[in-house]
């Protein structure tokens, strides 16, 4: 069922190997930046609004609830 | 009446409702996605007969095809969202539109380097300046325009309006970028996948592109979702509901 029959000739892949590799090694990298950064900056963003609330604690948060209220409505 | 009918809809802009229901999502998306990969993966590299005159070089049609179909579908995601916000001026919508952008143009990216790596060996160059690869190219910077145009507004909404027409305007490519490899002499093959017949494909090559298509559609909706949660964190984070999401969590 393989089409291999040694890891060298699966890396070397008639020749193609270069071609073949770079191209699915470069679609990895980007594909895994695509995944990585958002997670990133929402773990950023989560910690900032912490940092934010342990400074002031509670103070704005009527406030905040009446702009949270109108966009529900919208 | 009217009222509970477009219930669903304005619910569904909501980006406190989308950040709360897109979080039960996440687990099932990321399963499917690992799974279809390393499916796909081996299937492609490993199982999959080489082409009888391109020899193995074939194998980058796994990454080739599916990246350049969600280069395109992406768009149209990039281009609807816009819309939506722009007629309906619903807040999810334009982030949708925001967080499409950079994630197309990454897609066309890979779309292109792979398709030059597969050229190289193929056609004998890396480059042609033909119809399919240059419409590709204007893909690219239609992306990389969306993106560049919403950074440059301070004001969210305006930026939002500008990115969403250009986004309209750009769709005159998407049929071009189909149509150019029967409009135009070129180098690059015809579509190997249409609806409307069987695919100029074996079955035992078919099959795990089929794979690795659903593999990178799931991947395309997963960092779409968490593109517009990690907006919606940002723009809500002085709300309420934002601050008891930390609380809960801790």
């Amino acid at each position: 069922m393989l089409q291999f029959d040694s890891v060298n000739a699966f890396l070397h892949m008639g020749g193609h190997g270069p071609f073949v590799w770079s191209a699915y090694g470069i679609t990895m990298v980007v594909m895994l930046w695509l995944l990585l950064a958002p997670l990133r900056r929402s773990r950023d963003m989560l910690r900032q609004v912490r940092r934010h609330q342990q400074r002031a604690p509670a103070q704005q948060v009527s406030a905040h609830a009446a702009t949270e209220k109108s966009e529900v409505q919208r | 009446m009217a009222n509970d009918r477009w219930q669903w809809w304005y619910r569904l802009g909501s980006p406190r409702w989308f950040y709360q229901a897109s979080g039960s999502w996440l687990p099932w998306l990321s399963v499917a996605t690992a799974l279809l990969f390393a499916v796909g993966l081996v299937w492609s590299l490993g199982i999959a007969p080489a082409d009888a005159r391109q020899g193995n070089s074939f194998r980058i049609i796994y990454v080739h095809v599916p990246a350049s179909f969600l280069a395109l579908a992406g768009y149209y995601v990039m281009a609807v969202a816009g819309a939506v916000g722009l007629i309906w001026k619903i807040k999810l919508a334009d982030m949708v539109m925001v967080a499409a952008a950079p994630l197309g143009a990454a897609l066309t990216f890979v779309a292109l380097v792979s398709g030059a790596l597969w050229g190289k060996p193929t056609w004998g160059t890396y480059w042609v300046w033909d119809a399919r690869v240059t419409s590709m190219l204007v893909l690219l910077f239609l992306y990389l325009g969306v993106n560049a145009l919403y950074q440059a507004f301070a004001n969210r909404e305006v930026a939002a309006r500008a990115c969403a027409i250009l986004a309209l305007v750009g769709t005159v490519n998407i049929p071009i970028i189909y149509k150019s490899v029967d409009w135009w002499y070129s180098l690059h093959q015809p579509a190997t996948i249409k609806l409307t017949s069987a695919p100029s494909m074996h079955a035992s090559m078919f099959q795990p592109l089929v794979v690795m298509i659903l593999a990178f559609y799931c991947f395309y909706a997963l960092v779409l979702i968490l593109r517009v949660r990690a907006e919606i964190l940002q723009r809500e984070q002085r709300t309420t509901w934002v601050r008891e999401l930390l609380e809960a969590r801790s």
